[in-house]
């Protein structure tokens, strides 16, 4: 069903960029690994970030975009 | 910058002359290369100097800013505006953002606001990359050789390059470029971490002098602040002339896709070091003589001579590509999308004259667009971020009216000029301090507010423009010569 996979895809859009950056750590100063943690954080998002993208461009690509009349 | 002459003479033997091919590269780049040449527009003075700089001053939050900005919110519009552009341009053979408006709603008066407001926010990115490059060369030389010189020296090789080029030489050195920066800040970064015992022992000495640096937030670092710039500068990115106009280049769908997949792993690769160096040098007590730039003094304090000027040359020459690339697809929009509607209205000569004389005008257009800009980064002040947060912001004006145009078959030509015409007045208000010299006049004080409950004009201006473009569209009917179908497409079209 192509409008629950439009909703489903849009919801992942939304969460990705909300969780972007990492709000429950504000005013954290805690350092891991010779980075402030937020930063890993940030790491891992956007490798996370990639993957996501990557799955879309291989299952739903042109979702919302292709044929929209 | 001699590889990058060179490139671009092999590029200007492989280049027909016609506009698509010159503009477009014929629409047939590759996803390394498209990759590599968006990246590249945007490895320019706000990322090599500003961005650190910001770091340096603020804290390396900056890197989550562009994160969120460029890796994602930027690779979500890649899709939802981008690849939506890419197949109405390859269906109906559009080269500019102004080309696509003015056929889809019959108006040529759209054409020209839309390249004409484009090549305003274009004059004072292209102005901080002149900046950049003449702070670079004095912070190199320590003030032997005066700024004029840098700002001039990129002017020159600029215009030289945009004119012999094309879209493919242009692509082409991005990519070169591009791969040569992203190595040398991350060998600039291992050489300086190693010289000072190692990114734990770098963060220790920032967590000394700066502590607030490491916590999350604080200081210039508001949530309604960072997601302003954020989305701002993401909308605004969208609709740089010379990143929409790659929105047509790419060859087919899976370069888009894959474009699309690897976009945030770049961001990561280059913002990450290249923040946490201008982090870093403040730990380090790293001193920045004024006019200058946090990265080239860190460096002349670390590495050796040559490697520092290795290191700016090649952000000289990024720069560079990200100018010309600009220029390029100002060019574009000049001849195109104003040029043209006012040679139709004083009446067109013989075609073959005429192609010649819309060559001159995008090479002279060129040069005195280059040459204005020279004069002005000699004068304006502000820093390199302030400068480029002004342009990215005025482009982002754009981007909600350009999407409902592509998505929203109620659009009408009148909601387009009120979203396109009104938000720039708007924001345009709030950059240049006319109303405060109107009210002092006429003996009032009078202020616009330089934020609203802490977030930006810029933003603020975007939700106008939807307003705008809905309401006027709502109230307002169909024009005759609009075409409401033209954006229509199908995946098929793509393959």
């Amino acid at each position: 069903m192509s409008v629950a996979r439009t909703v489903g895809w849009t919801v992942v859009a939304v969460v990705m960029m909300a969780l972007a950056v990492p709000w429950f750590l504000w005013d954290s100063a805690g350092v891991a690994f010779g980075l402030p943690v937020w930063l890993w954080w940030h790491v891992g998002w956007m490798v996370l970030a990639s993957v996501v993208f990557a799955v879309f461009a291989r299952t739903d690509w042109g979702l919302g975009v292709e044929g929209v009349h | 910058m001699v590889v990058a002459l060179a490139v671009g003479v092999v590029a200007y033997r492989l280049t027909d002359r016609s506009a698509e091919d010159y503009y477009l590269a014929s629409r047939t780049l590759g996803t390394v290369v498209l990759l590599f040449t968006t990246f590249a527009t945007l490895l320019s003075a706000f990322t090599f100097f500003g961005g650190p700089n910001l770091a340096f001053a603020a804290g390396p939050e900056w890197i989550l800013v562009m994160g969120l900005m460029d890796g994602i919110i930027f690779a979500v519009l890649w899709y939802v505006l981008g690849y939506k552009q890419w197949l109405v341009g390859k269906r109906h053979g559009y080269v500019t953002l102004g080309e696509m408006l003015g056929d889809r709603f019959g108006s040529t008066p759209l054409r020209v606001l839309v390249a004409g407001v484009s090549l305003v926010w274009l004059f004072p990115y292209v102005m901080l990359q002149q900046k950049g490059a003449g702070q670079a060369i004095v912070g190199l030389t320590e003030g032997a050789v005066p700024f004029w010189v840098g700002a001039g020296g990129i002017t020159l090789f600029m215009i030289a390059y945009v004119a012999v080029s094309g879209m493919r030489g242009v692509a082409w050195t991005d990519t070169l470029q591009g791969l040569f920066m992203l190595s040398l800040v991350w060998v600039a970064v291992a050489w300086i971490l190693t010289a000072v015992g190692g990114a734990g022992e770098a963060t220790a000495a920032l967590a000394e002098t700066n502590p607030e640096f490491l916590a999350l937030g604080g200081g210039l670092y508001s949530p309604q602040w960072m997601l302003s710039t954020a989305i701002s500068i993401a909308f605004g990115v969208t609709m740089f002339p010379q990143i929409n106009q790659r929105f047509f280049a790419a060859g087919s769908k899976k370069v888009l896709k894959r474009t699309f997949a690897l976009w945030p792993v770049l961001v990561l690769l280059l913002f990450v070091p290249a923040f946490m160096l201008g982090a870093w040098a403040a730990g380090l007590g790293v001193t920045v003589p004024e006019g200058s730039n946090v990265v080239p003094a860190l460096l002349a304090q670390y590495t050796p001579t040559w490697f520092a000027a290795l290191v700016i040359a090649g952000a000289m020459a990024a720069m560079m590509s990200s100018s010309d690339s600009m220029l390029l697809s100002g060019s574009s929009y000049l001849t195109r999308d104003v040029y043209r509607p006012l040679k139709r209205v004083f009446g067109e000569g013989e075609a073959a004259a005429e192609d010649a004389r819309e060559a001159l005008v995008a090479r002279l257009g060129v040069v005195v667009f280059a040459t204005l800009s020279f004069v002005a980064s000699l004068y304006t002040p502000g820093t390199l971020v302030q400068i480029g947060d002004t342009a990215f912001s005025g482009f982002a004006q754009l981007t909600v009216p350009v999407a409902l145009a592509l998505y929203w078959q109620g659009t009408t030509r009148y909601g387009m000029y009120a979203g396109v015409g009104g938000t720039q007045v708007f924001y345009v208000l709030h950059v240049f301090p006319v109303v405060e010299t109107l009210a002092g006049l006429v003996g009032a004080s009078v202020a616009l507010p330089t934020a609203y409950m802490g977030w930006t004009p810029g933003i603020v201006g975007i939700l106008l423009g939807l307003v705008l473009t809905v309401g006027v569209s709502l109230v307002t009917s169909t024009a005759p010569e609009e075409d409401p179908a033209v954006y229509r497409v199908d995946g098929v079209d793509a393959d």
